[in-house]
Parts: C-alpha cells; sequence; structure tokens
C-alpha cells in the first residue's frame, strides 16, 4: 500500500457477550475514501468511535500517520487532524450556521482563552467563515439558527464542522441515514468534491452510495473484517454475498456478478 | 457584506445588552436597562425624599445578591453547570474580609507558621484576598466536581458546599456556629464605606463592571466555547476542544464573582456566620438565576431583586412567606421562558 494514514492493528473491544470489534486491521490510504460497510450489528460505529477515541479498545493499536494514537483522548485527535462528523446531527442548534462555523474554526486556531474580545470581531475567524460555508453550500443559510435548517442541511453543516479545521482525515458515521432522496443527492455531490480534499472513512448503510464514492471497501461481519478490497472485488465476492444473501435491501451486491 | 451595514450590526450588538439577541426588541430591551440604572442611581435620593433611609441598605443588599447571582448564571446560564454549593465562594469571600478584618483591628497575626501574616482593615488588600481565595476554593472543588456531570455535578457541589459549611461552623476561634462581627468596615481611599449612601454606590459600581466583564466573556472566544459546552460537550470534544479546561476556568471566574459578593456582604451587614454557606443560600442564589432569567446577564439582577422584595415585604405580615414564594416561582419558571427578564425585555433572544 502506497501511503497509509490511518490502520489499526488487531482491535477488539466487547460488551458483555457481545465481541463488537474482533480482531480489526484496517488500513486507509491517503487520499483514498474507504468505505466501511457491513450488515446492522456488525459493529461500525463501534469501530468508528474507537478511531475517534470515544471508545477505548480493550486491546489492539490505532496508528494515524504512523503515530500511535491508541491512547489520546478525543480533542487531541481532533487537533491531529482526525475529525468526524455523527450519525445523529450534532450541530449547535441555538447558534447560526455562522457561529457554528465559527466555533469550528476556533477550534483549530488561535487561542481560546481570550475573555474580552468578540469572537465574532476575530479576523481569525471571520477571514475562515464564508469558505467555510461555501464548501458545504450554506452560504444563502449564514445567519438561520442550525435549528431551522432541513435535515439535509443540518448534515451538510455537521460535515462542515468537521472540515472547518482542514482535516487530514474524515470520518463519516453513516451520513445517509434519514435523507431523502434530493437531500442524498446533494450529499454525494459534496462527498464528491470532498474526495479531492481529503482522506475520508465512510461508514454507510446505503449500497448505492457506497458503491458509487467509494475507493476501496472494507466488509465487517459480527465485529470482523471478512473482507477488504475495490468496489469490483467487494462485489464478486463470495463471503460478502453469503453474508449479505437474503438482505433485501441490498439486492445491489448481488446483481452485480 | 460591507461597510455601513456592519458597521451598524456591530452597533446593535455593542448596544445590545443581551448576548446577540434579536434586533427587533433592542430598543425595549435597551429601554429596560437604562430605566432600571436610572432607577438605581436614584435610589438614595428617592429614599432620602420618602425618609426611607432604610431602603438604602436593603437595595445595597440586593446588588450584592445580584453580583453572586450573575456569577452564578455565568456558569449555570451559559456553561450549562448547575451547581447547588455557589455560595461556598460567598462565604469564602465574607469570612477572609471578617477574619482579617478582625486581626487588623486588634493588631495580631492571622497566622504564625509557616510565615507571619498579619490582619489587615483596608479593602484594596482585603476585597481581592477574599476574590482570590474563592477563585482557589472554586479551583479545587470545580477540578474535582467537573469530572462528574448533570445530577453527580448538582450533589458534589452541594457536599463540597457543606464541607466548608461544616468547617466553619466548627471553627469555634471564630465564632463557630454563631458566626462573628466586624468591628468596623473595611477602609478604601477616598470613600468612606461607613456612609451607607457610598456604600451602596460602591456596590452598584461592583455590579456593574462585573456586568460589563460578563457580557464581554459570554461574547469573546472563551465565551463560545462555554457556550458551546453548555449545548453538546461531546461535539466539542470532537470539534478539538478540551472541554474540561475551559469549564474550570468558568467555573473559577463565577467562584471569584461569588468571593466579591460575600467581601461586600461582610462590609454591609458587618457579620458573617456559616449560614452564608450553607445549602440553602446556594439555593436561594439559584432562584434568583431562574426567577430572573436563566442565560440572561441582567435576568439575575431582577431575579435577585424580586426574591428580597418579596422577602422584606411578605415577611411582614407572615413570617412563612415562602408559601406565597413557592407558587409563584412554579408561575414564573412556567410561564416567563426567559424568566421576569425575559417578560420585561422581550424573551427572543436566540441564545441559550
Amino acid at each position: 500500500m502506497a501511503d497509509t494514514l490511518l490502520s489499526t492493528r488487531s482491535l477488539k473491544k466487547r460488551f458483555g457477550a457481545v465481541q463488537a470489534t474482533d480482531d480489526l486491521s484496517l488500513e486507509v490510504a491517503r487520499g483514498e475514501l474507504h468505505a466501511l460497510i457491513g450488515p446492522n450489528g456488525a459493529g461500525k460505529t463501534t469501530a468508528l468511535n474507537q478511531l475517534s477515541g470515544e471508545l477505548a479498545p480493550d486491546s489492539g493499536e490505532i496508528y494515524f500517520e504512523g503515530r500511535p494514537i491508541t491512547h489520546l483522548r478525543v480533542h487531541r485527535r481532533a487537533r491531529m487532524g482526525l475529525a468526524r462528523s455523527y450519525q445523529i446531527t450534532s450541530v449547535f442548534d441555538h447558534l447560526t450556521v455562522r457561529e457554528n462555523l465559527a466555533l469550528a474554526i476556533q477550534a483549530h486556531n488561535g487561542h481560546n482563552f481570550r475573555f474580552w474580545r468578540r469572537a465574532g470581531a476575530d479576523p481569525l475567524i471571520r477571514g475562515a467563515i464564508d469558505p467555510a460555508m461555501a464548501r458545504v453550500g450554506l452560504e444563502h443559510r449564514s445567519r438561520m439558527p442550525a435549528a431551522n435548517l432541513s435535515h439535509g442541511e443540518r448534515r451538510q453543516l455537521d460535515v462542515g464542522m468537521a472540515l472547518a479545521g482542514n482535516p487530514k482525515m474524515l470520518l463519516l458515521d453513516e451520513p445517509y441515514a434519514g435523507m431523502g432522496p434530493g437531500g442524498a443527492v446533494e450529499l454525494t455531490k459534496l462527498i464528491r468534491r470532498l474526495k479531492n480534499e481529503v482522506t475520508i472513512l465512510l461508514v454507510e448503510h446505503d449500497m448505492g452510495a457506497v458503491f458509487s464514492l467509494a475507493d476501496r471497501i472494507t466488509v465487517l461481519v459480527y465485529g470482523q473484517a471478512i473482507a477488504s478490497g475495490t468496489p469490483e472485488e467487494i462485489r464478486c465476492n463470495p463471503a460478502v454475498r453469503q453474508a449479505y444473501l437474503g438482505d433485501e435491501d441490498n439486492n445491489e451486491v448481488e446483481d452485480a456478478c | 457584506m460591507c461597510g455601513k451595514n456592519d458597521l451598524q450590526k456591530e452597533l446593535v450588538q455593542t448596544i445590545d445588552p443581551l448576548v446577540g439577541g434579536g434586533k427587533r426588541s433592542v430598543s425595549r430591551r435597551t429601554l429596560a436597562i437604562a430605566g432600571g440604572a436610572l432607577l438605581l442611581l436614584a435610589l438614595p435620593m428617592l429614599t432620602a425624599m420618602l425618609d426611607e433611609p432604610y431602603l438604602v441598605t436593603l437595595f445595597s443588599r440586593i446588588l450584592i445578591y445580584a453580583l453572586a447571582a450573575v456569577s452564578l448564571d455565568l456558569m449555570l446560564g451559559f456553561g450549562g453547570m448547575v451547581s447547588l454549593g455557589h455560595a461556598a465562594f460567598f462565604g469564602v469571600g465574607a469570612y477572609v474580609v471578617c477574619i482579617l478584618s478582625a486581626h487588623g483591628f486588634e493588631g495580631t497575626p492571622v497566622l504564625t507558621r509557616p510565615f507571619t501574616v498579619g490582619g489587615h482593615e483596608s479593602a484594596l488588600v482585603l476585597w481581592p484576598l477574599a476574590v482570590l481565595l474563592a477563585a482557589m476554593a472554586a479551583a479545587v472543588i470545580g477540578a474535582l466536581s467537573l469530572r462528574t456531570s448533570g445530577m453527580h455535578f448538582i450533589m458534589i457541589t452541594l457536599a463540597f458546599a457543606q464541607m466548608i459549611y461544616y468547617f466553619f461552623v466548627s471553627l469555634e476561634a471564630y465564632g463557630g456556629d454563631d458566626g462573628m462581627s466586624l468591628f468596623t468596615r473595611n477602609t478604601m481611599p477616598g470613600i468612606d464605606l461607613a456612609d451607607d449612601r457610598q456604600f451602596y454606590y460602591l456596590c452598584l459600581a461592583a455590579l456593574a463592571a462585573f456586568l460589563f466583564f460578563a457580557h464581554r466573556l459570554v461574547n469573546s472566544r472563551f465565551g463560545m466555547v462555554i457556550r458551546g459546552c453548555k449545548e453538546n460537550e461531546r461535539r466539542m470534544k470532537s470539534l478539538g476542544f478540551p472541554t474540561f479546561r475551559y469549564r474550570l476556568v468558568c467555573f473559577v471566574i463565577a467562584g471569584a464573582g461569588a468571593g466579591l459578593a460575600g467581601a461586600l456582604i461582610t462590609n454591609q451587614t458587618e457579620y458573617v456566620s456559616p449560614g452564608l454557606m450553607h445549602w440553602t443560600r446556594s439555593g436561594e442564589i439559584l432562584v434568583m438565576v431562574l426567577l430572573g432569567g436563566m442565560g440572561t446577564l441582567f435576568g439575575p439582577v431582577l431575579g435577585a431583586a424580586a426574591l428580597l422584595l418579596m422577602e422584606e415585604l411578605l415577611s411582614i405580615y407572615t413570617e412563612h412567606w415562602m408559601v406565597y414564594l413557592g407558587p409563584f416561582l412554579i408561575l414564573v419558571v412556567l410561564f416567563a421562558k426567559r424568566g421576569i427578564y425575559g417578560w420585561i425585555a422581550g424573551g427572543n433572544g436566540n441564545h441559550g
């Protein structure tokens, strides 16, 4: 593999009787869009939470840019350039779109123990807001409280906030969940655009999106990676077809071969 | 966006005393604040005309409690930290001033080991010291309490405050349960603190200064982080903020504000007792914030005034004035979204 940005080695996490992550070794190359798929309960979000630092693995190691980050806390990982967005959109409802992004920008530039000057007047923040809004196509919503945005726009804002610190890598947790058809098209456009700027690990249920966007795919079943490869390889992989057989939502996996 | 429009917005925001609320009620809000300020400024004159000098004392007390309530609102309304132990810092500030003043009056040292610390009677020495020690107490209590959240946080702040309460109850050298009195009010160059009217204006100045500081604070970078932590701490972490230290600093600033209020209350009543930091006192300060409007800076001032005036008025008729206060509080919480402040100034501010 050319240049690995993020990798895990034998990651394990158990909740009671459930082995949610079972000996997971993952490699995400710099610049690629890597998708993590699997049936319900396969442990996708659990894996993601360990990567972002919200869950501590029982054993195993995580490396980011070759450095072990297994024991670093969430905010340290974020500062290193490992950003995430949430499955349940997680924006600040009482703040406007502008202010949401300003807060995200603030995390990565300048000194936050400033007690006197208006945050809104800080040129470090002001200068970065418009590009950040343009990046996720929310310029026209600038002054609107996040609570009033549509579901799709909130998702765009969520991603925009994750991007505000110019991360090296973005963890996207089921961005298509609960999205209407119109929103999904917008989101696909957005992700396609982001693909050229940042390495992405996409955890997703929507197979259509995954197969059209991903450079590489890893399939997770019962916490184990049963296959990893290009979309074509995954489509024709018998083990994957076995895992998805009978799962009607996912005809796509079967149709192609 | 350029020029005039931006300038106008900037102007509106500067005048706007509440954090960046809607434009519609700015005039009403400004009017309310200006009216309140004018009333407070003219109060000593009014009471002289009414021949009720006692009111100046009562209102000094209101201003001091307002200061404590605003400091609590900083962490409660903006930082989302519900503390039931805020009176501890109020009490620490009060005791620091009283104990050191007593030693200063007698000319005896407070400490002889490991080094000698003498007493003092100057406000310029004692009050900053009260603020500092209250802040230090807040740093210790905050560092431990902020590792918990929700109900646990409420309980642990309560527990710490009660510990401090019992510490002063058992401190026989300084009056224990009975408390101790201040021989004379502190001294301050150019101001005669023993004069009730001058003291009143000093309290008003302290409150105004703290309100201005708090207003700047909640709109600063630091303030934005604090408000973000209130709404969604998990997200703040994933954006890269080490949230603990921001919340701790907010807790310490709030404690320092309460310490200043404590220093003032000692001088106002010329007496301190552990009752100042009993948990019911913390509850009273909390009620002031809720009554006046959580997350608004001027609300707690109104809340303090409402609570203490009601107490004063109702206790003329009955000693069970709490019976009337309870339903009133429930009505305000149910029907006035942002407390009395929201009701007077228009409650459409869009910031929690």
